[in-house]
């Protein structure tokens, strides 16, 4: 197995986060907590050959999160992310809804 | 709950002999948490230290001369795979640990790539532990954790910490990279020691 | 209580999967039409997790991205959705998938995921499509997507592959070309072509992706998807042709065997 690519798209690990969280995570845009880039979730270096899922910052190979699944649990470790701006869709505006005066 | 799917096996296999919940594979699969570091030999050194700073310290050639073991084990990876007969050399880390009072409790493997893992002294001692370099008589590979990897075939294989450059020396156990993030503290295959609490 | 507008706002279950129908895209790669009730519908580009389970209780499990179209394909009911598996010699999963998986068997499907490497009808820009091998599943899937929802936003798509033999969907690119209005079809052959073919057999090139691509000045949504190193090296040159690195969305595949 050698000269595999060690990694794949931050894409990769949609479903592991969406079985955590009602959003999806990867168009989550997050600052990498050593070199301050800021990228979506997508962007980052994801290996998941391994006990879990580590995604890594696209530029310093810093550690962005760990997500590690047990058959009755998740461990989820942001600390590489100083902040995470996740898009949550508005609630749909009531359509005929009267303006009270 | 799951279908099972007809006709697939997979590539593990189900062998009584086996820890708990583990499935045999001739593969050797490689699992890694990062780039695969490369380290050229002559900048590679293998260092014991403590909280004052380093102990001791072996170059490449220095490791080399050392005194080196045979080892042919099973080995048993947290992800469910087992692999029997693997072949080994390296240097016992009684004799690295040899100038280490044996009152230490515990040891944090530190990797190139910045990858740790903990271990009990006890563990590490009286020739269950190895720094390996060779693998069925090649030098070890970098994917497989090569120029050298720790090698400590009797707990899961992510204690086997690859591109190990040195131990640190605690007093007491704190978590590596996965035993910080659910991974138990201890990781004995027998007692399906995997996930914090186990 | 306030009703939210997004359907796939639920937790994430899997679901079982009925092979439907399989086609043989090319010697190495096949579709697998997969019936999934209460299937809640995707965007062209998602993904979805699927799961094999053994009898010992062994599981394995691999991402796909979904190459039908986002509205249901015809032919089929709404709850049938397509995936496109390549056989990675050694795999665990594909080689189920290509060479033993048959109508009427089951596993487990978990999806659609990902709301980065998408297209919806409604974007504007013209689009620029480069794939390397399999990567061609989730922009067929942006293809057959623009067709069905009747979008008239120019396409172009630019397809690597080894040989005649490893190319996949070659008969529906080939007539979609004809028939689907605004769509470009360029295949580039890296190491054999078809006899007579225009192009000698070579690697994807700043020359090539002037030519069959979008210049940057029209400022087109690019999706690159295909093994890490063709992404990485295709990305660059789309950077260095101009293109503004926010619109270049890519999608890299490990050997997902």
């Amino acid at each position: 197995m050698t000269g595999v690519p060690e990694w794949v798209d931050g894409n990769d690990i949609a479903g592991a986060t969406r079985e955590l969280f009602a959003v999806d995570l990867t168009v989550a845009r997050g600052r990498c907590a050593t070199c301050g880039r800021e990228a979506m979730v997508a962007e980052a270096h994801v290996y998941d050959r391994a006990p879990g899922i580590v995604a890594r910052c696209a530029s310093c190979e810093s550690v962005l999160l760990r997500l590690v699944r047990a058959p009755d649990r998740a461990w989820l470790d942001l600390r590489g992310l100083s902040y995470l701006e996740v898009p949550i869709p508005a609630p749909v505006a009531p359509a005929a809804m009267p303006v009270v005066a | 709950m799951a279908v099972v799917t007809r006709g697939f096996t997979g590539r593990g296999r189900r062998e009584v002999d086996l820890p708990p919940g583990q499935y045999l594979t001739d593969d050797f699969p490689v699992l890694s948490a990062g780039p695969t570091p490369r380290i050229s030999l002559d900048e590679w050194r293998f260092e014991v230290a403590d909280g004052d700073g380093t102990r001791q310290a072996w170059s490449w050639p220095e490791l080399l001369a050392l005194p080196s073991e045979e080892i042919t084990t099973d080995i048993h990876c947290v992800t469910k795979w087992s692999k029997r007969g693997t072949h080994w050399r390296g240097v016992s880390l009684d004799t690295l640990l040899s100038g280490v009072d044996s009152d230490v409790g515990y040891v944090m493997a530190h990797s190139y790539g910045g990858y740790t893992t903990n271990l009990p002294m006890a563990d590490v001692r009286d020739g269950k532990a190895w720094v390996a370099y060779e693998y069925e008589g090649e030098p070890l590979a970098p994917e497989h954790g090569g120029p050298a990897r720790l090698l400590v075939p009797h707990l899961y294989f992510w204690k086997s910490a690859k591109w190990v450059r040195g131990l640190r020396l605690m007093a007491t156990d704190e978590p590596g990279f996965w035993e910080s993030a659910g991974y138990h503290m201890y990781g004995d295959p027998w007692r399906e020691q995997r996930y914090w609490g186990d | 209580m306030t009703e939210l507008a997004t359907p796939t706002r639920r937790p994430l279950a899997w679901r079982v999967a009925t092979v439907a129908a399989v086609r043989e895209e090319s010697v190495v790669a096949r579709t697998l039409v997969l019936d999934v009730p209460d299937w809640p519908g995707h965007i062209a580009g998602q993904h979805v997790d699927v799961r094999l389970t053994a009898p010992d209780g062994y599981t394995a499990q691999r991402s796909y991205s979904l190459a039908s179209a986002a509205r249901a394909s015809a032919g089929y009911a709404v709850s049938t959705v397509e995936i496109l598996v390549q056989r990675i010699p050694r795999g665990e999963v594909s080689p189920w998938l290509c060479d033993i998986a048959m109508v009427g068997d089951q596993f487990e499907i978990r999806g659609p995921v990902g709301g980065y490497f998408v297209w919806e009808p409604s974007r504007p820009e013209p689009v620029l499509l480069v794939a390397g091998g399999s990567g061609i599943a989730p922009l067929m899937a942006m293809i057959r997507t623009r067709k069905e929802a009747g979008s008239r936003v120019p396409f172009r798509l630019i397809y690597s592959v080894r040989d005649p033999d490893t190319l996949i969907f070659g008969e529906e690119l080939a007539r979609r070309a004809r028939d689907d209005h605004g769509l470009d079809v360029t295949i580039v052959y890296t190491r054999q072509t078809p006899p007579g073919w225009r192009r000698p057999p070579g690697r994807l090139d700043a020359v090539l992706l002037a030519e069959a691509g979008w210049p940057a000045t029209l400022a087109p949504a690019c999706y690159v998807c295909g093994p890490t190193g063709f992404v990485e090296t295709v990305a660059d040159l789309l950077v260095a042709a101009g293109h503004d690195p926010a619109a270049i969305r890519t999608e890299r595949f490990g050997p997902t065997g």
